[in-house]
């Protein structure tokens, strides 16, 4: 053992008894590690690292910065004029989509929020019970969830579609589900909705399972009742999952694009930030400082339910 | 003594009195969770039955009818959309950038959990948060970079990131690897240290660590992410839609466009398609189940 590396001479070979896992412990590791082991450490963090920042981080400052610009995006990079907060005042006061886009984007969340996961949550409450079945209304409830939005897209327009779909041929009506403004909304709703129950009937589901049963042991002997116990026990319990539901609730309406942009690209009612972000770079003409306006727009809200997430999530993990 | 006994029996007894009374709101309970599936099943049984049927028989018959039984729609959708070069090109993007990620994201999650620095948190939160953001609102510098980026002519044909399976399979492994890394440091930081002692006595290297000790113990976690990951890298739509122009290098999900007309769409056709792009998500689903749900839970709570 005398050829070790790792192992400094004037140090004992540590006892497995001395797994004392103090800060002092560690850190005094850190002198054990060789050369090579360092440079491998290195690489292991910086090139996923480099990755992520490259593709992800750097494109997110560099949407910042260009929002501020106004830039057709084929001239080179030097002649990009700066503009400050023109392209803001913009979005705001000329651009017709952004109102109802804004709107679409706010009704996507209270829909999800108030309708969707409160039935998610419902539902798990429900199937956390020990019944027989559990396993097949699960199964039912989150295969939307492996199914891409874009699919659902499509499969809804089957039950959707004006001359051929299932809801018209019952009902006897013409209605344009998908095309008129005024309910295609609705209906793109209800289908998100879909998908988005079952996920969150996963999550809470998992999170109820990990609830001390000792606690509804407890309850149960003092006599409280199911609902009480759940309002006044469990969910106060849950606090940590309620809030990682409310987050993933809001980044996943703040994400919806696939379902409108395979329907008819986000116009016409179904106008969406992300829509129009992507509208403005894809479509026919190139406002690439207009949409990096929006983008960044769409930046900050995510930034700050973001901010939220790790910081329940890191909480929890101190713990 | 004997009336702490008396009081505690009841409470023993409580689980299984309560489900005797409860045999109405039993079956109450069935009904309701029984109806809400058929409801949630619902779609996805139609578009079967409608890709089942042709299109003759329900334009004459309308959909609410039975009738009309065939194959030929699947037949078409495969032919015409070219199902079978498009679900080569999804596996040329999936299995790379699910190998790739995993990998990444366990060298990532093996330091933060293996060596408690500082900077941990930081890289948590980089990573964690990278997986969160908006995509579209990435997508202008996103798009100007891939464009301007050359790649040599072996790993791209367009001889840039853009339109090339690279630059699909880069920007997938970026935008996936930090839900990996948020499940598998948590999963890792559970592991015994001792392992790493032992290890350590005998020499082992960092690396030897990571590959020989921790990673074999975090297979569970690395199927579970890895069902998660081939799905969520398959369903992926608006990378593979802006960032690819070539209509034959597009993986499935951005193919289907291609079976609606440009006047007309036959949704018998539609839904054929639908059916089979949403075949190997469902297969890996149903054979893999208990994975796609730990995957998930271990990135919800902390499993």
């Amino acid at each position: 053992m005398s050829d070790l590396p790792l192992i400094q001479a004037d140090r004992a070979v540590p006892s497995p008894a001395a797994t004392t896992t103090s800060t002092g412990g560690r850190g005094r590791r850190l002198r054990l590690l060789s050369r090579t082991d360092r440079v491998v450490i290195t690489l292991m963090v910086l090139v996923p690292l480099l990755l992520v920042v490259a593709l992800v981080w750097l494109p997110a400052v560099a949407t910042v910065a260009l929002s501020g610009t106004d830039w057709d995006g084929i001239g080179p990079l030097s002649e990009i004029e700066w503009v400050g907060g023109r392209n803001y005042s913009d979005v705001v006061n000329i651009y017709p989509p952004f109102v109802p886009a804004v709107q679409n984007n706010l009704l996507w969340l209270a829909a999800l929020f108030v309708v969707a996961t409160p039935f998610g949550m419902f539902l798990a409450v429900l199937l956390d019970k020990e019944i027989r079945g559990s396993r097949f209304y699960q199964t039912a409830l989150y295969l939307p969830v492996v199914l891409s939005l874009a699919l659902i897209g499509f499969v809804w327009q089957l039950i959707y579609s004006r001359d051929q779909g299932l809801l018209n041929a019952v009902l006897g009506g013409d209605t344009d589900w998908y095309g008129d403004p005024n309910v295609n909304i609705w209906a793109v709703l209800i289908a998100a909705g879909w998908r988005h129950v079952g996920y969150i009937m996963l999550l809470y589901l998992a999170g109820l399972k990990g609830v001390d049963p000792s606690l509804r042991e407890a309850a149960a002997v003092d006599g409280a009742s199911e609902t009480s116990t759940f309002f006044r026990v469990v969910f106060p319990v849950m606090r940590p999952i309620n809030i990682i539901v409310l987050v993933v609730t809001v980044i996943e309406s703040l994400r919806a694009f696939d379902l409108v942009w395979v329907i008819n690209k986000g116009r016409n009612g179904l106008e969406l930030l992300s829509a129009l972000v992507t509208q403005n770079v894809v479509g026919e003409a190139s406002r690439i400082g207009f949409g990096s306006a929006l983008a960044t727009i769409m930046l900050v809200v995510s930034l700050v339910f973001i901010t939220i997430y790790l910081a329940t999530v890191m909480r929890e993990d101190r713990r | 003594m004997s009336a702490s006994t008396m009081t505690r029996e009841p409470a023993a007894d409580a689980p299984a009195k309560r489900r005797a009374p409860l045999r109405p709101a039993r079956v109450a309970l069935h009904l309701f969770l029984g109806a809400v599936a058929i409801g949630w099943l619902f779609p996805i049984i139609w578009a079967v039955l409608t890709s089942l049927r042709s299109y003759d028989y329900t334009a004459a018959n309308g959909y609410a009818s039975l009738g009309g039984w065939t194959f030929d729609n699947y037949v078409t959708a495969w032919q015409t959309a070219e199902f079978g070069k498009h679900f080569l090109n999804s596996v040329w993007i999936t299995v790379p950038a699910v190998l790739l990620t995993l990998f990444l994201a366990s060298c990532v999650a093996f330091v933060i959990a293996r060596f408690s620095w500082k900077l941990n948190i930081v890289l948590l939160g980089l990573f964690t948060a990278a997986n969160l953001l908006p995509q579209q609102a990435l997508l202008i510098p996103l798009f100007r970079l891939f464009t301007e980026v050359p790649l040599p002519e072996f790993m791209s044909d367009s001889e840039l990131l853009y339109d090339s399976y690279w630059g699909l399979i880069l920007v997938n492994v970026a935008f996936q690897c930090g839900f990996c890394v948020f499940v598998l440091s948590n999963y890792m930081k559970a592991l015994p240290r001792d392992l790493y002692e032992a290890a350590m006595v005998d020499g082992a290297s960092v690396w030897r660590q990571y590959w020989q000790v921790t990673m074999p113990l975090c297979r569970p976690a690395l199927a579970a992410l890895a069902t998660l990951e081939v799905t969520w890298i398959y369903n992926e739509f608006f990378w593979a839609t802006v960032l690819m122009r070539s209509g034959d290098k597009f993986p499935v999900t951005s193919s289907l466009n291609n079976l609606r007309g440009e006047f007309f769409t036959d949704n018998n056709l539609v839904s054929a398609g639908s059916v089979l792009v949403a075949i190997p998500t469902l297969a890996i689903f149903f054979l893999l189940q208990k994975q796609f749900v730990r995957g998930l839970t271990l990135g919800a709570s902390k499993g």
